[in-house]
């Protein structure tokens, strides 16, 4: 019971636990940049190293600068933002919700945003402009997430939040399978199925221009609320002693989730498992801290989406594989080994 | 002044009155014990008192009602341990104690990049280090949470609520998942808060451990005050008897009374 102060430096383990996230960041950066130039450098028509280059910097051939820039960047700074939004706000959800097997899609965000578009797709729409699809999911986010938050406004408890968000879903859900139901006609059928698979192949640069500012502003609002979540661990009341605002956290993580996703899903299509697998992956390498996981998720979301992606272009079946199909067929096994650890124990 | 005090506080919840115009007066160097049957509204009233739930009434924090405190204000004047035994995510104990200087750092670029801030200061971790020490974790503090035993991780906690380094503490039984030693040596800890110049309440459920370290006890039922004061007036066998329904024995040693609780009043025993 001394209350001399010794020098702590030497017996906290604080500075190399810090170095090793920062490493972990990093690591994860350069993976993404390695990744990221591969899959510039990958496609149907052969270029060099030299030439992908200078194409992405306008330095070789108006032809090479076509291929780079408009037709390979674009997927890979999709890529990017689309895991970034997925790996963040599952990070974040799991942190507020203090439970390992929460993501975006439970909150019934991306699946409010596909019906935007299949209501889109289902009016023929997408024939007036190309901006319709993406408005009409985005709006239909915003809505849901304004009603999702109108159902949990004034303290409502995490369940609350969590029941509402499975209801939001189901009833996008129902509502989707009416459209298809009662899709005018086979080629506004095979649209819709198509787009629900979700791709991030043939976008343009004008999507990402669309989609940036509220994925960027989404992902501003979750790293807000990143002090709070680590405070979280002591369970809210605790939290709320230590000055945490508990609905202004849960607002800023409901929000944030819902741009930085609504705004992707508009463009790319419903892509599940990301947000749940992510921030698994990489939470023992942080320490289990909710707010140090923050950020290495989002990056990591980016590298498993350009992965996946990547895999997808390379195995070069007959038909190119969707890449939500693929993101379930890895992710679904891995939550049911999810269920099953942790029926063993703590997480 | 009171370090802290409430006037008439009431807590109704859905209809429902569970705190029922609680008066009480706490003073630097005062041990507080708050006592009473389950569901008698103790755990309501620390809650309340740290501004958890609503209520009617007047909390004061050294005259200044606490709705006037800023949050970190609050948080540095209050340190709450609450009733749950159990940490969300496997950190590590030194990490978990590390949340107690939060309310010290609220700063714009701690609240914005990140409650692992890198580089504590000094006063943060000689701070932690002595909450540390007081709660004999020391030794534990590298070990992940979800490794340690009750015992362990409730002293973990307490070290965590030690860290905010605050005048007022207030615990939700503190004791409940230790053993005979640590749960003297908490109780030591506490009181020796308290003698610093500090203030606690204290929720108890072991009355001889009341009877042995606080200095005033309110007993609590149905939302009530049924008694409050010294030691030896509220654990009159009278009150133990119509609010608990039991019969204690009652023991003087080296100038303290203490008290056992020994039968149910309804049990067949009682004569024994």
């Amino acid at each position: 019971m001394t209350s001399t102060p010794v020098v702590v430096r030497e017996t906290t383990a604080d500075a190399p636990r810090m170095a090793r996230s920062r490493l972990l960041t990093l690591g994860l950066f350069c993976l993404l940049l390695a990744l990221s130039l591969a899959s510039l450098g990958f496609g149907a028509a052969p270029l060099s190293w030299a030439e992908v280059l200078g194409g992405l910097f306008g330095l070789g051939s108006e032809q090479h600068r076509l291929i780079v820039t408009e037709i390979r960047l674009p997927r890979v700074l999709l890529a990017w933002l689309l895991g970034a939004a997925l790996g963040m706000s599952g990070a974040a959800l799991q942190g507020l919700l203090r439970n390992p097997l929460a993501e975006p899609g439970l909150l019934g965000i991306s699946s409010s945003a596909g019906l935007g578009a299949v209501l889109a797709l289902y009016c023929g729409l997408t024939a007036l402009s190309i901006w319709a699809l993406p408005v009409s999911a985005m709006m239909a986010a915003l809505l849901a997430t304004l009603l999702l938050y109108g159902l949990t406004r004034g303290g409502a408890s995490n369940l609350t939040l969590i029941l509402a968000g499975i209801a939001l879903s189901s009833l996008a859900g129902a509502l989707t399978s009416l459209a298809l139901n009662l899709a005018p006609n086979p080629a506004s059928l095979q649209d819709i199925v198509l787009w629900l698979l979700g791709s991030i192949a043939d976008r343009s640069l004008a999507d990402v221009r669309l989609v940036l500012p509220f994925v960027l502003l989404g992902l501003g609002l979750l790293l807000a609320a990143a002090p709070a979540l680590t405070l979280l661990s002591l369970g809210e009341g605790e939290a709320s002693s230590l000055g945490v605002h508990l609905s202004r956290v849960r607002a800023l993580i409901i929000g944030g989730s819902a741009l930085s996703v609504g705004a992707c899903v508009s463009v790319t299509g419903t892509i599940g498992f990301v947000g749940l697998v992510v921030p698994h992956l990489l939470r023992g390498l942080v320490g289990h801290r909710p707010g140090a996981l923050l950020l290495p998720s989002a990056i990591g979301g980016a590298v498993l989406v350009l992965a996946a992606d990547l895999l997808i272009r390379l195995l070069d079946t007959p038909r190119e594989l969707m890449l939500g199909v693929v993101t379930a067929l890895v992710g679904a096994p891995f939550f049911m080994a999810l269920v099953l650890k942790s029926r063993g124990g703590m997480l | 002044m009171s370090l802290l005090s409430t006037e008439g506080l009431t807590v109704r919840i859905a209809g429902r009155t569970l705190l029922d115009g609680i008066d009480l007066d706490i003073d630097a160097g005062e041990l507080i014990g708050l006592i009473g049957p389950n569901g008698a509204g103790k755990s309501t009233l620390i809650k309340a008192l740290v501004g958890l739930v609503a209520h009617q009434g007047r909390v004061l924090y050294r005259g200044r009602p606490i709705t006037r405190l800023s949050r970190g204000e609050r948080a540095r004047a209050l340190s709450y341990l609450s009733q749950e035994n159990q940490v969300q995510w496997p950190i590590r104990v030194e990490e978990l104690v590390e949340l107690g200087r939060f309310p010290h750092r609220m700063g714009w670029s701690d609240r914005w990049m990140g409650g692992q801030a890198a580089s504590a200061a000094e006063a943060d971790r000689s701070a932690v280090e002595r909450a540390l020490r007081a709660a004999d974790v020391w030794d534990l503090r590298s070990r992940r949470v979800d490794r340690l035993s009750g015992g362990e991780r409730a002293r973990a906690r307490l070290a965590r609520v030690l860290a905010v380094e605050a005048p007022v503490l207030l615990a939700d039984e503190p004791v409940a998942a230790l053993d005979p030693r640590h749960q003297l040596e908490v109780m030591a800890l506490l009181r020796s808060h308290c003698r610093a110049g500090g203030g606690a309440v204290v929720v108890l459920h072991d009355l001889t451990l009341a009877s042995r370290f606080c200095d005033r006890l309110l007993l609590l039922h149905h939302g009530r005050r049924i008694a409050a004061g010294e030691v030896q007036s509220v654990l009159s066998m009278q009150n133990l008897s119509s609010v608990y329904g039991i019969e204690a024995l009652f023991g003087r040693h080296d100038g303290q009374d203490y008290v056992v609780p020994w039968t149910s009043a309804s049990s067949g025993e009682r004569k024994a």
